[in-house]
């Protein structure tokens, strides 16, 4: 099984039930779009696990880079205030 | 005509209808572990378990008109290669990967015009499974038609398998639509329609195709049929051979 190493790598996107958002569920190798999408249905989806899929390029995907990791995401740490625990939730309210 | 008669009749006409599922479901898991690519093993192995399923649906009903006490896993594995009612079309080997995708798509273009007409059919059973199977062969004709497109319009080594593999299959396309005398009673019977009424959509729709991925139709210079009269082609044997091997070396073993 070589023939495939030229075919480009898609990243496969499920969204198991109405109301929910897709959900990356991993990736495959096909050589156009259409058969991305079939390979996502034959490969993911065979025991019923979704009623949509999305296929993109994985290069398409711009990543943040791991060593920007520090100056992204650690000045979040001390901003507690942002998570909605300072004030009361009244009893009555029942989905929150 | 009598009712005997015309249960022995539906009886054939299931079987053939379960043969060519089984047939081709069985040469389409010769590919796995072999296919080309990994998700393309995959995706022929799950168009083969749908045939092998859809057999299995019309074999026990077969099982059941026939009323001989056999059941579906003894109309697939204790039978002969005479007793087989297939197209010749499916039994032909896999060959090259262009040859298994022209012989799918052949047949997956005849499949969904054979079940779109049976979920019409007068008989409730019929018309259920029709309608569970159509919804597999519209898939498999949508895989096999996008993969007609690319080895066509592809590299000039896949169109050149591809224009091949559909002249050394096209003579074997005449006998999906040649009705017979079985065809004829179940006509009659509102159970299913001649198949040589929509020998014309599927010729367009092959020819659409076939147009799209830049491939020649095959003058029809030669034709052979006989499979779903039980004439084979030397193929089925061997086929058969390895399929029924397990049952009938170890009769009734359970995995």
């Amino acid at each position: 099984m070589t023939a495939g190493n030229d075919w480009p790598l898609w990243e496969v996107f499920i969204r198991a039930r109405e109301g929910l958002s897709h959900k990356h569920v991993g990736s495959l190798h096909a050589c156009d779009a259409e058969m991305a999408l079939q390979h996502a249905r034959d490969v993911y989806t065979r025991r019923r696990e979704g009623e949509s899929i999305w296929v993109v390029q994985s290069t398409d995907i711009i990543a943040s880079a791991p060593a920007d990791k520090e100056s992204l995401f650690d000045p979040a740490d001390a901003k507690i205030y942002r998570h909605p625990t300072f004030y009361e939730v009244p009893d009555e309210v029942e989905c929150l | 005509m009598t009712a005997a008669a015309q249960r022995e009749a539906l009886f054939e006409y299931l079987l053939r209808l379960g043969d060519n599922c089984l047939i081709l479901g069985h040469r389409l898991s010769e590919w796995c572990g072999k296919g080309p690519v990994l998700e393309e093993d995959i995706a022929l192995s799950n168009i083969a378990l749908d045939l092998v399923g859809q057999s299995t649906l019309w074999l026990d009903l077969a099982a059941t008109v026939e009323g001989a006490g056999r059941d579906a896993d003894a109309l697939a594995f204790k039978r002969d290669v005479l007793d087989w009612r297939n197209f010749l079309l499916v039994e032909q080997p896999n060959g090259d990967f262009a040859q298994t995708i022209v012989r799918q798509f052949l047949f997956d273009c005849f499949h969904v015009e054979l079940l779109q007409a049976l979920t019409k059919s007068a008989n409730q059973e019929i018309a259920n499974i029709a309608a569970k199977a159509i919804k597999e062969a519209v898939y498999h004709r949508r895989h096999s038609g996008q993969w007609v497109i690319r080895l066509g319009d592809g590299t000039e080594e896949s169109r050149t398998r591809a224009q091949a593999a559909l002249e050394q299959l096209w003579g074997y396309t005449r006998e999906l639509f040649d009705g017979d005398a079985i065809d004829e009673m179940m006509m009659q019977a509102g159970i299913a329609i001649d198949p040589g009424d929509f020998h014309e959509n599927w010729r367009d729709a092959v020819t659409a195709v076939l147009g799209e991925a830049t491939l020649t139709v095959p003058e029809a210079t030669w034709s052979i049929g006989g499979g779903k009269k039980g004439v084979h082609s030397e193929h089925l044997g061997f086929l058969l051979a390895e399929m029924q091997f397990l049952p009938r070396a170890y009769p009734d073993a359970k995995w």
